[in-house]
């Protein structure tokens, strides 16, 4: 059987509680007729982009389904023995009857709460071993992901790719399915990988490797954020997923293999600033493929200028947000590791112009 | 109702009040190894942590309440939120349920004072100056940024953030040792509640005939020792790596950073309990006196509390669904969390069935435990969502969780203390609370706590992370944290109200005599406040209430138990 059936909903029916997507629609309906509010956010685990998110999705709504009903019935019952049951003046000063317990009602009590825990638990059950239990197909894609104080490092290892702060993948076709698996750690301390419309958190712990997998079917970006407390700028540790057609990834990918543009006819202020950058220490951290920068503390640059963002997905990859940021990373992501090199106006210009030509 | 009971075995005689100056009466309090001193000791201690808590939260919805807020700067903000989470579960929380337990016990099992009162006068002054301690690195501690620092690596201080390469300096230092004195603090105030549970209880009370209160600080007493121990542990080997070398959580030496959070959490969900237990224990003596009936099924109560004990030291990693522990672990941890809500449920069925049939008077005690019953009950459904691992994989560090834990503590906890303080207060200082501003204090902090807490679950669901210190505003969760952050002004001016109430009533207040709410359990026997040493002749009883015996001999509980 396929790990990524075409049948992208899984059937509760089997486990007896509810057939279909019935309950979980009713459930929505119930809940959040404000829907639209979680549907709008491009957060919102409710609105669910990929087969995990997805099969999350459906159990959070039979969950949400039972607890709601629960407390509606228990929250019925205590309002209306309040009410009901209230001292009133005119009562005379005799005390209630007494009752001190009754064994048949309160066995009563303990086993259908036990009925209720079994069946939330087989499905939870069914859900994790869905996710986490399953095997990886042939046609996936591998991507390594190390976190870092506060950004990411992705690694393509069959592809020759490195890249940093926006992750590109492949979508999947639930008929031909190409999930892409991560397989992460981390550099330095905890962090958390977690991109709501795609799958839950996978923790991202330095000495220990973890997995996931996600599939979006249809092209688009998708945010989220690193959600384990890292340090100072944990806030601004963002995570950019753009899910492209296979045509659009594999050209992708042809680009980023390129080495670094290095001929700068024609661009002299790049061409110095070339100069600038190899000179100084942004070599020790950064790497530029084809050039002397071989650093590996901070983010690739070789195809800086590709991207749309800087700083972990803080602000726009414009060239005055990079100006700014050479000048002084702590204005903009006060406690980011970069140092201020402390270079001068004319220095700065250089390099900016430099940085963007790597496209 | 009668004021004194001249009855033989209960003693009604007021306490005399002689004028002192005021030296002897300081030295008097810190030399002091009366159970009822140092409850309130602990008690005020707490009350004084509660605010320095309370202004750190509303700091921190200051920031939040709009995006790219620069109210504070992110270092600032992650030293509030890690004071915030350890000031409010180790030096208030955990002293606020000894201090009413240290009062309480003695007095309602019949006996004179603690096991060893000596002991416990220790556990205050070491859980004191831990709290003392924690503090002090403000201006103690050189810290990750700047001399002068607080501790801001997260009140769970996951390693390897808590390395030295992470955090130089030594404010991560001033939070283990505070969390470790503390620790030792709590340890020996439960011995002393088990001790003096087990053996200095009064003639004809059966461990079948206690108040419920006492059998849950005995069970509490129980997973203080079971759980404190694994955190006192951690925090030495903590100390280890940072100082001598070892490398139990240094990951970059082949430590596992997975450790600590199996270390912490062990302690760190039954600390949960630690706290709700004794909750559980004032709406156990609340709800039945302002519904004027018997405890439901007081066999089973005690069972389900035993039961949550046990069951609540294998739910911790629950917490840890995210960190890769793999299918089969996650299954046992989520079927062992839904477990933990039948014992919960059986709880919440019996004070329904408590209320049922009786006279509800809506005094101020039983409204914070109407707000209790509501609230606990909602807490307990988002938890079973929380259990549900791959909704825990979503949920678990975001805003929605937050939201969750505030439920318990704040909604639960809290508000069963506030229950406390409105039904005990005539008895520790002889005066009625105001129901009036008891009344408006419980409205302003419903009010408060519902715009807060139930509207921080939504940002979560956003995919809102906890512990940012800003947020971009395209993220549409900008109007919900601004609903968040008025309703801690709503809380704030709720507690402002109570603690007016306090200071205003201890002058001012009705006079309460020694049993204001014609209740039963043995406190209520004596003058108000009680004589040192409580009770000049030890009482005998019959049964669990009491004094409902001595008020209705044509019909006494003795006859049914």
């Amino acid at each position: 059987m396929s790990p990524f059936p075409r049948r992208r909903r899984p059937a509760y029916g089997s486990v007896g509680l509810c057939s279909g997507r019935a309950l979980p629609l009713a459930v929505s309906c119930v809940l959040f007729s404000g829907n639209a509010a979680f549907a709008q956010s491009g957060t919102s685990i409710f609105a669910p982009a990929a087969t995990p998110a997805r099969s999350i999705f459906d159990l959070s709504m039979l969950v949400l389904g039972v607890t709601l009903a629960i407390f509606l019935i228990v929250g019925g019952l205590l309002l209306y023995a309040l009410i009901r049951y209230r001292s009133r003046p005119e009562h005379s000063d005799r005390e209630p009857a007494q009752i001190y317990g009754s064994n048949q009602i309160e066995l009563s009590w303990t086993v259908i709460p036990i009925l209720i825990v079994v069946t939330l638990f087989l499905s939870t059950t069914r859900v994790i071993l869905g996710t986490q239990a399953i095997p990886k197909p042939d046609t996936a894609m591998n991507v390594t992901v190390i976190g870092h104080q506060f950004w990411w490092e992705y690694r393509y290892p069959s592809l020759g790719v490195v890249t940093a702060n926006e992750l590109h993948i492949p979508t999947s076709d639930p008929a031909h399915p190409t999930p892409t698996y991560l397989t992460m750690s981390s550099a330095d301390t905890d962090h958390s990988f977690w991109v709501p419309r795609l799958a839950g958190k996978t923790d991202v712990i330095p000495n220990q490797i973890n997995t996931m997998w996600i599939d979006p079917e249809q092209p688009g970006l998708y945010l989220g954020q690193c959600a384990q407390y890292c340090g100072a700028q944990h806030a601004k540790m963002l995570l950019r997923v753009y899910a492209q057609s296979p045509g659009e990834f594999s050209a992708w990918i042809e680009q980023q293999r390129q080495p670094a543009v290095q001929d700068f006819a024609g661009n002299p202020v790049a061409a110095e600033g070339q100069a600038v950058f190899m000179h100084n220490a942004c070599i020790n951290c950064h790497a530029i493929v084809g050039t002397v920068a071989t650093g590996r503390f901070g983010p690739d640059l070789t195809h800086l200028a590709s991207r749309d963002t800087i700083a972990s997905g803080a602000f726009q990859n414009t060239p005055r947000n990079l100006r700014q940021w050479i000048d002084n990373p702590n204005s903009m992501k006060p406690g980011s590791l970069m140092p201020a090199m402390h270079l001068n106006d004319h220095d700065l210009d250089v390099i900016t112009a430099y940085l963007t030509q790597l496209r | 109702m009668s004021t004194t009971y001249a009855v033989e075995g209960i003693d009604g005689t007021p306490a005399t009040q002689q004028s002192r100056p005021p030296l002897n009466v300081v030295f008097e309090w810190l030399t002091t190894v009366d159970h009822k001193k140092i409850g309130l000791m602990y008690i005020t201690y707490a009350l004084i942590f509660l605010v320095i808590g309370g202004v750190q939260a509303v700091l921190m919805r200051i920031q939040l309440a709009v995006s790219n807020n620069h109210f504070v700067s992110p270092q600032v903000f992650n030293r509030l939120f890690t004071m915030h989470g350890t000031t409010m579960i180790f030096f208030v929380a955990m002293p606020i349920v000894f201090g009413w337990g240290n009062y309480l016990v003695p007095l309602m099992i019949g006996a004179r004072d603690m096991a060893f009162p000596r002991l416990n006068a220790f556990s205050f002054w070491i859980s004191a100056f831990a709290g003392l301690l924690l503090y002090f690195s403000y201006v103690g501690a050189s810290g990750l940024y700047a001399a002068g620092s607080a501790p801001d690596v997260g009140w769970f201080a996951y390693a390897p953030l808590t390395a030295r390469v992470f955090s130089p300096g030594h404010s991560t230092d001033y939070w283990t040792l505070a969390v470790f004195l503390s620790g030792i603090g709590s340890i020996g105030t439960c011995l002393n509640f088990a001790t003096t549970i087990i053996s200095m209880r009064c003639k004809g009370m059966k461990m079948s005939k206690m108040p419920l209160l006492v059998w849950l600080y005995l069970v509490m007493s129980g997973l203080v020792f079971v759980t404190i121990s694994p955190l006192t542990a951690a925090q030495i080997m903590l100390t280890m790596d940072r100082y001598l070398g070892s490398h139990f959580f240094d990951t970059q030496a082949g430590g596992s950073a997975v450790l600590w959070m199996h270390f912490f959490w062990i302690f760190g969900h039954p600390e949960v309990y630690v706290l709700i237990l004794p909750s559980f224990a004032i709406i156990n003596e609340v709800v039945p006196v302002f519904s004027r009936k018997a405890i439901f099924g007081y066999p089973t109560m005690v069972a389900a509390s035993v039961g949550i004990g046990f069951i609540s030291t294998s739910v911790w990693a629950h917490h840890m669904f995210s960190v890769g522990m793999g299918a089969a672990a996650n299954t046992f941890f989520v079927f062992a969390t839904m477990v933990i809500s039948v014992p919960t449920g059986m709880k919440i069925f019996n004070w329904l069935a408590t209320i049922w049939g009786g006279k509800v008077i809506f005094a101020t005690p039983m409204l914070f435990c109407i707000g209790f019953l509501f609230q606990f009950l909602i807490a307990g459904l988002t938890g079973i969502m929380l259990g549900s691992a791959p909704f825990d994989w979503q949920l678990t560090n975001s805003y929605f969780v937050v939201a969750h834990f505030h439920y318990v503590i704040v909604g639960g906890i809290l508000f069963a203390v506030f229950a406390a303080f409105y039904y005990w207060y005539p008895k520790v200082t002889g005066r009625m609370l105001s129901e009036t501003l008891g009344k408006w204090h419980f409205w302003l902090f419903v009010i408060g706590f519902h715009l807060t807490f139930d509207f921080m679950h939504i940002p979560g669901i956003l995919g809102m992370p906890r512990r940012i210190y800003t947020y971009e505003a395209s993220r549409g969760w900008d109007g919900l944290n601004m609903i968040v952050g008025i309703g801690t002004v709503f809380q704030a001016v709720g507690i402002l109200v109570f603690v007016y109430n306090m200071v205003h009533s201890y002058f001012k207040g009705k006079e309460a005599g020694p049993d204001p709410w014609d209740a039963w359990t043995l406190e209520w026997s004596t003058s108000s406040p009680p004589p040192d040493y409580n009770f000049a002749v030890l009482p005998a009883v019959k049964s669990r209430r009491p004094l409902w015996d001595l008020k209705h001999p044509e019909d006494p509980d003795s006859d049914y138990e």
